[in-house]
């Protein structure tokens, strides 16, 4: 069902006036946290509530928000030289991921352009529960209004006493800062975006160490994607109890998904958590135009997997997909009706690989690489009739096996996923 | 000894330290308000590139003196992202996007028309500096798919035929502007 729990202030409220925030119940959550006389409580709520990220690792919000406030200062005091003068003494950090590059996402721009001081506010909570004084949103560049917005509600939070000095306590400082991105897609992962924030070339950093451990200036970090902010005022209000009335047992809540492709109505739609994906395409996307049929559905983006016809019944939730071997990732639903040609979008998929890869570590950068040149060779002078090539087994089997290695041995995500979605839509059968 | 006949040897002639000379006062505005905070690189090469349109050479070596950071750190990071160009693009940047959603919805098409009007392939300018063509992955609005975005401004649910007008318009829109400042 479609369940309004986070985009509910989007398109009613004016995303310029804090007072309209006000006036729909914004900062009342910050209030409650700086009220209170402990705040172990507010983690465990969050634990409890069984949160998970929404930017693709659907890792428990709670636990990493309690592993960052229990890590080890790293630093002594005072702190290195070589963190700027500004960020000296922040014991630790709080970063908004909004480098949202994903094809097939647009979730998290609809969330800042519509409701940018809700995003703020979950952001001021967090550093109030982890003693963080500076936090940063890392925008996407190509999100001028998201930008604008942004800034501007900065602004008039500050004016307005909810960042700066002395937030709703005497002891409470915070501020935020944007950073924008410049044009790397993998500036999404954690680690390459505390990179470019240091000033440095977007390379992801081998885990462990954490972000919670050492993250960002080598401090411990809460990095969050911007749903997943978008859902922590509601928790902290409401509690962990009301949260979990929505959604699936083991997937609570709800969860933004973006359809695009051949749908009717294409658009971003919040759902409660097991939804079935029929529901979502024909209902709320409006279905195929006619005379159309479905050929195969790409869903959580590039590094996501391509859907059968006949699995349009899975319902929307972590553990349902996981047990058809898909996942949730971005939350992107692309449709493909019959006159997608199928080998097209998967060279365009290589091809956003090899283009994406940043090439710090072999597997990824060599494997992304052949991987199209493979595709490449399969469909070479069969432009007219791809549908139905014959696929030599060799070809196929050095395709998996390039595959196995970038999942097994590469460095970050990208690489350990650029060959799922080509290699489902060769084990689903959707290109014979 | 065979020599070029045409070639300038003084060219090569060793004039001094080209940086001698202190930044250009634009240049200096900028590196002023970052000077000593190597985070701060990717911002400065961002308010570079605002001013001169993209990063000229010799720029980049007073960033790389002025910030205290290793010329290979300069270039390192303006090459590892998009964004940064190192000749100057077209006044219009035409940017095509070829992600997933868009390509099921035809974008290819597009980007085959936008060549052949300009004539230029992807990553090039037109001869005359009015525009750049650029391929994207994704520019996050999806639900207007194809998009096609020039500068900041976004044009959804294109076809070949209505980026062709698009392009035509801006044609027309430069002249206008052009006459205006002639005026
Ligand atoms: C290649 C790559 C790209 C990513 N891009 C994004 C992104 O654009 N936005 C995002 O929120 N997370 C992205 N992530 C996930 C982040 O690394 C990280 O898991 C996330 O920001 C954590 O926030 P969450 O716990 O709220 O999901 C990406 C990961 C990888 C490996
Ligand atoms: S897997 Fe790819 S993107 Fe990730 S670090 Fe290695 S080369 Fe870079
Ligand atoms: S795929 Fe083109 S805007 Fe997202």
């Amino acid at each position: 069902m479609e369940l309004k729990l986070i985009t509910a202030n989007l398109g009613k409220i004016n995303p310029s006036s804090i007072d309209d925030y006000l006036a729909h119940g914004g900062y009342r959550a910050l209030q409650r946290v700086c009220d209170a006389t402990e705040t172990v409580s507010f983690t465990h709520d969050l634990k409890a509530a069984g949160l998970v990220g929404r930017g693709g690792a659907a890792f428990s919000t709670g636990l990493k928000r309690e592993m960052a406030i229990r890590a080890e200062p790293t630093h002594p005091y005072p702190a290195p030289e070589w963190i700027p003068e500004r960020y000296r003494y922040s014991s630790s950090f709080v970063v908004c991921n909004a480098d949202e590059s994903e094809p097939g996402t647009f979730k998290d721009r609809l969330l800042l352009e519509g409701d940018p001081f809700c995003i703020i506010e979950a952001m001021t909570i967090t550093a109030f529960l982890a003693c963080a004084t500076v936090g940063f949103i890392y925008l996407r560049g190509e999100y001028p209004l998201a930008y604008e917005r942004l800034t501007h509600a900065l602004r008039v939070a500050r004016e307005r006493g909810y960042l700066g000095k002395r937030i709703l306590r005497d002891d409470f400082a915070f501020d935020i800062e944007i950073r924008r991105g410049a044009g790397a897609y993998i500036c999404g992962e954690e680690t390459a975006l505390f990179e470019s924030i240091e000033g440095k070339r977007g390379e992801p950093r081998a885990k462990p160490p954490f972000p919670t451990d050492k993250g960002l200036f080598q401090r411990p970090t809460i990095i969050n994607n911007v749903e997943t902010f978008a859902n922590i005022p509601f928790i902290t209000l409401e509690g962990a109890q009301a949260y979990r009335r929505y959604g699936t047992k083991q997937s609570p809540g709800t969860r933004i998904v973006c359809v695009s492709g051949a749908a009717q109505k294409p658009g971003a739609y919040e759902i409660e958590m097991g939804t079935p994906l029929r529901y979502v395409i024909e209902e709320l996307a409006g279905g195929l135009k006619p005379e159309r049929t479905l050929q195969a559905i790409l869903i959580g983006g590039a590094a996501g997997v391509f859907l059968k016809p006949d699995e349009i019944d899975v319902p929307l939730a972590f553990e349902s997909l996981d047990a058809i071997g898909a996942t949730f990732g971005s939350g992107a639903i692309v449709v493909l009706d019959d006159t997608a040609k199928m080998w097209g979008v998967l060279l365009r998929l290589a091809r956003f690989f090899r283009n994406e890869s940043c090439g710090k570590c072999l597997p990824c950068q060599i494997g992304t690489q052949r991987q199209l040149e493979i595709l490449e060779r399969m469909t070479q002078g069969r432009s007219r009739k791809l549908e139905q090539t014959d696929i030599s087994p060799e070809e196929l089997r050095l395709l998996r096996d390039t595959g196995a290695v970038m999942r097994d041995a590469s460095l970050c995500g990208l690489g350990q996923t650029a060959s799922n979605a080509i290699l489902s839509a060769f084990d689903k059968k959707l290109i014979l | 000894m065979l020599r070029h006949p045409k070639k300038k040897h003084r060219q090569y002639l060793y004039q001094g330290d080209p940086l001698a000379a202190p930044p250009p006062p634009e240049l200096e505005t900028i590196l002023e308000r970052h000077r000593g905070r190597d985070d701060a690189l990717i911002t400065v090469l961002e308010e570079i590139q605002n001013h001169y349109g993209y990063l000229p050479q010799r720029q980049l070596q007073y960033t790389a003196r002025e910030l205290g950071l290793p010329l290979s750190r300069v270039y390192g990071v303006a090459t590892f992202y998009n964004l940064f160009h190192f000749t100057a693009p077209g006044r219009y940047m035409v940017r095509v996007c070829r992600g997933t959603a868009c390509h099921v919805n035809g974008s290819r098409q597009i980007i085959h028309a936008l060549k052949d009007k300009l004539a230029i392939n992807e990553d090039e300018s037109t001869p005359d500096g009015l525009f750049s063509l650029q391929t994207v992955a994704c520019m996050g609005a999806c639900s207007l798919a194809p998009v096609l975005v020039v500068n900041d401004n976004t044009y959804g649910r294109m076809s070949p035929e209505s980026a062709v007008d698009e392009m035509e318009k801006l044609k027309r829109e430069n002249a206008i502007l052009d006459a205006e400042v002639r005026a």
